[in-house]
């Protein structure tokens, strides 16, 4: 038992704070303390993402195979953890100059954070919906965290709304799958499925893919995804899009491989058709939007297409490929929302596209860092965007999915419009007034170009997060 | 020295980044400074690709200087000139400055235009020089965005639209090159180009979507990069995008679009479609010939009725791509060595015309054709010049046009004499549209009030012009100077293309029997 609560201590560790700092905020100043709280969430999260990415070793299996702890989960968790930190420093200028930043914001994010690391490392699929709905439930709050407003709590309800759906159409799948394999742990689904997927299984399969569908947002289940990332505050937007996204994937991943490792070909084609939709749906819809934030909504859409690519080839590659490209994708995402926080006028957010207008003229160093990584996002040599690009297509066609790489290139010219729509904006406009001003937070600013760099010096050796993915497909996939 | 091709490739990236980091300000001096630090660091970086020149061995016809380390996805950094790719590396070294002195006038964002144009000297030294094909992709194709700012934020009126077309037009045609490259890597397990020159692709012809592929893998290899470098060179129908392109892009612009980024198309041809699919090339051979005379019959009638002169420079670039397209799938020695020929005199002809419009168009601000006219009455300099590169674009014998025009024609006439004769015609049109762009523009009375204070070209222009004109001349009337250093590389790659057939012939036979 006790060896147990060990491998599991970061999580502990993570909801004790979390408690700690609500019964501590309440009897004492409140939301006064949020900053302060919030600073010391990012460092714990810093901390513990540090002691499981240099610590940890082997696979590590808790309470009777419900909790892996392996190298895939820990590949997972230190991304989550560190861009969870990253985005809760990015969010306290803006929260607080806009009276947003309460108490609770640090630590729903944390127990968000602690639902997401139970996912990363279910071994059974009541684990996993512990976990999952653990980060759910957070994940709710926060969208409608600026409470006067219509559109966040528009954007909360919503959420909430559609994810109880998928969460139905999830448990419903998982009590098929109960059903027909006769256990939850996934060590024992995978022995059933191996000698032969019944029909009552398939089915429950099919049902779980559509809830994690939903999750990472994937066409056709990716309806709530716009409006949510417009209603919520942008540093909240800025969250859902990385450290959730990373947690989803990887879970989608691990019940893949984990529970449906012997039966590739039963859901290959189903990932293979969510991966085309998504890519050429958040290809074409992002062409008509003006709100920022919006695009971006879409641009993830189409990003988890490509993710999912990876995990359509059903290989180690395949997993490989995805965790390269979430890592990516995740940097990236970080160093756009720091610039969309930057987007102000006379202290108030802007989201229109075309207030970016001539942005190069004033800001050269700040449009120059997202027009990297716009290319970046697009895909365009020799950012690091194109080698996470380059990943899942080598998986796809090694898998056997020529024709998912095929459209997959495609897709990515289609969305190099939109990006390249910004460029216009920043670059070819013609000098009119000023319609962005202020913006100047050294945090902001120095995720920014961080986030760029990587995307420039990240090519010489893709700071070691290819050898570290390799070695968590490699212990995912076997 | 055993990294000089990395020290050429990346000095101007380097000077680009100083400039990034350490030029602050708009005002008078700091423009300054940025343009001497551009042609100071192209004129070092000519200067150094002058070593590999002379120490390069023509009679080595493997690669040489290679450099090779590690990299990430199992790929190598891997860098190397063979007799094919160091002259290209030698006409954009040597452009590059003379592009920079043509800008001296721009005076919107210099330090921007300068870094770009930096940058953009790295890549293009970088497809030429790459030996790897993940490596050579992410050159070829990062291009793309400095010429995508350049004609964006420095071009014409419709230059928004000209620079999207350009940036979608050629990334919808090399995306489908790179699944390609992934096939072949997942087909020969390397990426590295010395390797996969040696690599037998599978010839067997197999049935896709219902339809017979002849030549099997090759075939579907080489349309895939087909749809790249067609688009890149651009070949007739697809070369749309660089009329546009080309009339909206800055003078410098369009000089390095014509002179070097359209070689990267021919170059490719060279090196993968011959090189690593010669069945596929066979097989689509007769289809690529076709579609070479209809460009340049085509594009030679299009250019004749322009009115905007960059325009019709601009189509008269097609025509002379044609001539480049159908030398290499001639695929014999003349053919191959005529359209490498082509492309490096074409870079100096057409870079060259591109100047010569940007010398009037600086004074004017007119690219009309009918706005000028007569101008041999106050600039009799420029009027030599022009006509000097008019004939030879028209490929008039004793400058580089004709030599390459030459043996292009006289290849293809061994393979298929109908293209031949249909592409001599395009000869003659090219000299109706070129010598009539020239009587109108610069000869005959004076008689537009705008020009009669127009004035000749300054030492600054003529001192851009000098080094084009002497190489023009140089090698029309000694071709030699290339030839000895193209012949055993290309002698070597039709040998290996020759075997390649034979041997797939053979064992076609084999299985027929």
């Amino acid at each position: 038992m006790s060896a147990d609560l060990t491998i599991i201590l970061p999580e502990i560790l993570l909801a004790v704070f979390a408690m700690l700092g609500l019964v501590v905020a309440v009897y004492t100043t409140k939301d006064g303390m949020a900053s302060a709280l919030l600073w010391a969430t990012a460092a714990v999260f810093i901390a513990v993402g540090a002691w499981i990415g240099f610590t940890g070793e082997g696979t590590n299996v808790a309470f009777n195979g419900m909790f892996v702890e392996d190298a895939f989960a820990r590949f997972a968790k230190v991304t989550i953890l560190l861009s969870a930190a990253a985005v809760l420093l990015m969010s306290e200028g803006y929260m607080t100059s806009r009276g947003l930043l309460r108490f609770e914001y640090p630590m729903l994010v944390v127990l968000a954070v602690v639902g997401m690391m139970m996912m990363v490392s279910a071994g059974d699929l009541m684990a996993l919906y512990m976990g999952l709905e653990l980060q759910s439930l957070a994940l709710y709050v926060v969208a409608s965290l600026r409470r006067e407003s219509v559109k966040s709590t528009e954007a909360g309800l919503k959420y909430f709304v559609l994810g109880a759906l998928s969460s139905g159409l999830l448990l419903y799948g998982a009590s098929l799958v109960y059903g027909y394999a006769g256990t939850t742990l996934f060590s024992g689904i995978v022995q059933v499925a191996e000698e032969g997927v019944s029909l009552g299984l398939l089915f429950g399969l099919v049902f779980l893919m559509a809830g994690f569908a939903f999750k990472v947002s994937a066409v056709p289940f990716h309806m709530w995804t716009p409006d949510v990332y417009e209603g919520s505050p942008t540093p909240v937007t800025a969250f859902f899009a990385t450290a959730p996204k990373i947690a989803a994937m990887a879970l989608f991943a691990r019940v893949m491989h984990d529970a449906f490792g012997g039966a590739v070909a039963d859901w290959q084609q189903i990932m293979a058709m969510l991966s085309v939709l998504s890519m050429f749906l958040g290809a074409f819809a992002a062409i008509g939007q003006t709100n920022i934030k919006r695009l971006m909504a879409f641009s993830s859409i189409a990003h988890m297409g490509y993710a999912l690519m990876g995990l359509a080839a059903g290989t180690v590659l395949g997993v490989q490929a995805m965790l390269v490209y979430m890592a990516i994708y995740v940097t990236m995402n970080i160093g756009t929302f720091a610039f969309i926080l930057m987007m102000e006028k006379d202290g108030q957010p802007v989201v229109d596209i075309a207030s970016l207008n001539m942005y190069a003229k004033r800001e050269p160093g700040k449009a120059l860092a997202m027009l990297v990584l716009l290319f970046s996002l697009a895909g365009v040599p020799p950012m690091l965007g194109f080698f996470g690009k380059l990943y899942v297509l080598r998986a796809a066609y090694e898998g056997g999915l020529a024709w998912l790489a095929v459209a997959g290139v495609i897709a990515s010219v289609i969305g190099a419009y939109y990006y390249l729509r910004i460029v216009f904006f920043m670059y070819f406009g013609d000098a009119d007034e000023e319609r962005l001003n202020g913006g100047r937070s050294p945090v902001l600013y120095v995720m920014l170009m961080a986030s760029a760099l990587i995307m420039v010096v990240g090519i010489i050796n893709m700071l070691g997060v290819e050898g570290a993915a390799a070695a968590a497909a490699a212990a995912l996939v076997n | 020295m055993d990294n000089l091709l990395s020290i050429v490739i990346f000095m101007p990236a380097l000077a680009a980044l100083i400039l990034a980091v350490f030029l602050r300000g708009e005002d008078e001096a700091a423009q300054r400074n940025a343009k001497w630090v551009a042609l100071a660091t192209t004129g070092i970086t000519f200067i150094a690709s002058l070593f590999i020149l002379f120490e390069f061995d023509p009679n080595d016809t493997g690669f040489q200087f290679v450099e090779e380390g590690e990299w990430i996805m199992g790929l190598t950094y891997k860098m190397g000139v063979d007799g094919i790719s160091v002259l290209f590396v030698m006409l954009t070294t040597f452009i590059m400055p003379l592009v920079i002195a043509a800008s001296w006038s721009v005076t919107d964002r210099v330090k921007e235009y300068m870094i770009a144009f930096l940058l953009l000297e790295t890549l293009m030294l970088g497809v030429f020089m790459a030996l790897d094909l993940v490596l050579f992709y992410l050159f070829f194709e990062a291009g793309l965005i400095p010429m995508f700012l350049i004609i964006g934020i420095w071009g014409g009126a419709n230059r928004i639209y000209a620079s999207f077309k350009f940036f979608l037009y050629t990334f919808l045609g090399s995306v489908l090159m790179l699944v390609a490259m992934v096939g072949m890597y997942a087909d020969a397990g390397t990426t590295d180009i010395e390797a996969l020159l040696n690599h037998q692709f599978g010839t067997e012809a197999f049935s896709l979507l219902g339809m017979q592929v002849v030549g099997g893998m090759q075939t579907l290899l080489f349309l895939a990069f087909f749809a790249s470098f067609a688009v890149k060179m651009p070949m007739w129908p697809v070369h749309t995008w660089l009329p546009d392109a080309h009339v909206q892009a800055p003078t410098a612009g369009s000089v390095v679009l014509a002179a070097i980024l359209l070689k990267l198309g021919g170059y490719g041809f060279i090196r993968f479609s011959i090189g690593m699919f010669p069945v596929g090339s066979d097989v689509m051979a007769p289809l690529v010939l076709w579609m070479s005379a209809i460009a340049i019959v085509y594009t030679s009638l299009v250019a004749l009725v322009q009115e905007d002169m960059k325009k019709l420079i601009a189509y008269s670039s097609v025509a002379h791509m044609g001539f480049v397209t159908m030398g290499i799938f001639a695929a014999n020695q003349q053919g191959i060595d005529g359209a490498i020929f082509q492309m490096l005199s074409h870079g100096f002809i057409s870079g060259a015309l591109f100047l010569c419009v940007g010398v009037i168009y600086d004074r004017m601000h007119t690219r009309d054709i009918d706005a000028y006219g007569g101008l041999v009455n106050r600039m009799p300099a420029y009027a030599l010049v022009f006509m000097l590169f008019t004939m030879a674009n028209v490929g008039l014998p004793g400058t580089s046009g004709f030599v390459g025009e030459f043996l292009t024609l006289m290849a293809v006439f061994q393979v298929n004499t109908w293209v031949a004769l249909v592409a001599t015609s395009g000869v003659i049109f090219s000299a109706a549209y070129a010598l009539w762009l020239y009587r109108r523009v610069v000869m005959g009375d004076l008689i537009k009030e705008s020009l009669k204070s127009i004035t000749d070209m300054s030492r600054r222009e003529r001192a851009i012009f000098a080094p084009l004109v002497v190489m023009t001349i140089l090698l029309g009337v000694y071709p030699a100077l290339i030839l000895d250093i193209i012949g055993p590389s290309v002698a070597a790659l039709v040998t290996q293309y020759d075997t390649a057939l034979a041997a797939a012939e053979a064992a076609t036979q084999f299985a027929g029997n």
